[in-house]
């Protein structure tokens, strides 16, 4: 089987991420924090490490203000929903996901909340003029996708940060954290939103959200947390203050794992491995000819190992079955991301998305090859 | 202050436990992780047991927010000031 959905979720995972996951049920599978005892206590500490090592890697500064949740969605509807209040307007762009969109329709019909969208170009860079235009000083926020999950297409976060001003941004970083260098305080980032289990090499069940200080939502959800228990209030510290629930140690210890497969392997030759992945298969996509790529034509440092392709005269379904036939692994249709394929023009058929990861290999990767030249000599 | 007095240590989160005994371990100074003394809370949780004297402990953890400091003197506790522990 070759796999070629990474930005859906990264596979196979590293040993070390499935070593710390096994290790973790062999021995230490205590609920952190509910209890005194020692299995409890070990369960913490990984949760603490994690915690710590991910701040670390986004370069935050207070670790209790890194929040763990199930994934990107449920990060991004903590910020959205916990920040945004009656009547506000808000601002985002064309490349979000219904992760993003879908919220934001509810705060639209529920607390009139107006929402204005920048467009992208076709190549899926964001209008930063337009940006700039459409913020006012009634923004309460704007949210913006770091890395296109269709196109690849990383938004520059300081042309960003120039075109807002000082409002609130929240980042929607699940295609980019792992993929290219984050620093939250470098990047003036109000509000980071992701998952773990794709670049992070962790396994799913699990996302983040790493909030400024100062930036405090309504908790999404209330519950135990194992602290203030004899209290019925929703306690005020972080994290527990939205971290209720039991957590996904699991994956937590499975993140732990991805981390020190990239600590091991370096995250600038994990990236450049995937980029030349994704370059080979731009370049062989082109040679077949009968087959649009999306999105720019130089493949730069400013790309995700991103790709998005159409055989012409052919459903990107039909692209998928017979890829499907030849046991490789691509993602078709529209991706969550309806907005981004009426931008680019490939909305409502969607197209086909291949996107390689650390484990891709050459063999594999010609094999795609004389599968798209079968597919367009039909 | 005595050595022979036993400090607890509590804080408003699991959290801010473990951040308190990477930080007092790294300041070379012995501690455990305890199930909080049932008289101090009802809580589940688990809190911090040192010998130290309590100025130690405070001038490493003393901005962690919810800090409370206890001490024990072979009868019961007794919540210490944080300043008065300086």
């Amino acid at each position: 089987m070759i796999y070629l959905d990474n930005a859906a979720t990264s596979f196979p995972k590293p040993e070390e991420t499935i070593d710390s996951v096994h290790h973790f049920l062999t021995f230490s599978g205590g609920n952190p924090g509910r209890g005194g005892h020692p299995l409890s206590i070990d369960a913490a500490r990984i949760v603490f490490e994690a915690r710590e090592r991910l701040l670390s890697f986004i370069n935050g500064k207070h670790s209790e203000r890194l929040i763990f949740t199930q994934n990107g969605t449920e990060s991004l509807n903590l910020a959205i929903l916990g920040l945004v209040e009656e009547g506000d307007h808000v601002v985002t762009t064309a490349l979000e996901h219904n992760s993003v969109m879908r919220p934001l329709d509810f705060l639209t019909n529920s607390r009139h909340v107006q929402v204005s969208v920048v467009p992208c170009s076709a190549s899926g860079r964001l209008d930063l003029k337009a940006l700039k235009e459409t913020v006012s000083r009634k923004t309460k926020a704007v949210i913006v996708n770091h890395g296109s999950n269709i196109l690849g297409t990383v938004q520059p976060l300081d042309g960003v940060r120039e075109a807002i001003g000082d409002k609130l941004l929240i980042l929607d970083a699940c295609q980019t954290i792992g993929n290219i260098p984050i620093d939250v305080q470098r990047d003036a980032i109000d509000v980071i939103c992701f998952s773990c289990h794709k670049a992070l090499f962790g396994i799913q069940g699990l996302g983040g959200v790493y909030l400024r200080e100062g930036v405090d939502p309504v908790p999404l959800k209330f519950g135990g947390t194992g602290s203030n228990s004899e209290f019925t209030e929703q306690p005020s510290s972080l994290p527990d203050r939205y971290e209720s629930g039991t957590p996904a140690t699991p994956a937590i210890a499975g993140l732990l794992g991805g981390l020190n497969f990239i600590d091991r392997k370096g995250l600038n030759e994990i990236v450049g491995k995937k980029r030349a992945a994704a370059q080979r298969i731009v370049e062989g996509l082109r040679r077949i000819g009968g087959i649009t790529v999306y999105g720019d034509i130089d493949r730069g440092d400013h790309l995700l190992p991103i790709i998005l392709m159409n055989v012409d005269n052919t459903q990107p379904s039909d692209v998928g079955y017979a890829c499907n036939r030849a046991d490789i692994s691509v993602r078709v249709g529209l991706h969550c991301a309806p907005l981004a394929h009426k931008a680019i023009g490939t909305f409502p058929g969607g197209g086909v998305r291949i996107s390689p990861g650390y484990f891709t290999n050459d063999d594999e990767i010609d094999r795609l090859m004389e599968v798209m030249k079968s597919i367009v000599a039909r | 202050m005595s050595r022979d007095r036993v400090h607890c240590l509590l804080f408003a989160t699991i959290h801010d436990v473990l951040k308190a005994e990477k930080r007092l371990k790294r300041g070379k100074v012995d501690v455990e992780v305890v199930p909080v003394p049932r008289s101090l809370s009802s809580d589940c949780g688990v809190c911090i047991k040192s010998s130290e004297p309590a100025h130690v402990l405070v001038s490493l953890l003393g901005d962690i927010a919810g800090l409370r400091c206890f001490v024990f003197d072979g009868t019961e506790y007794r919540q210490e000031g944080l300043s008065e522990s300086k």
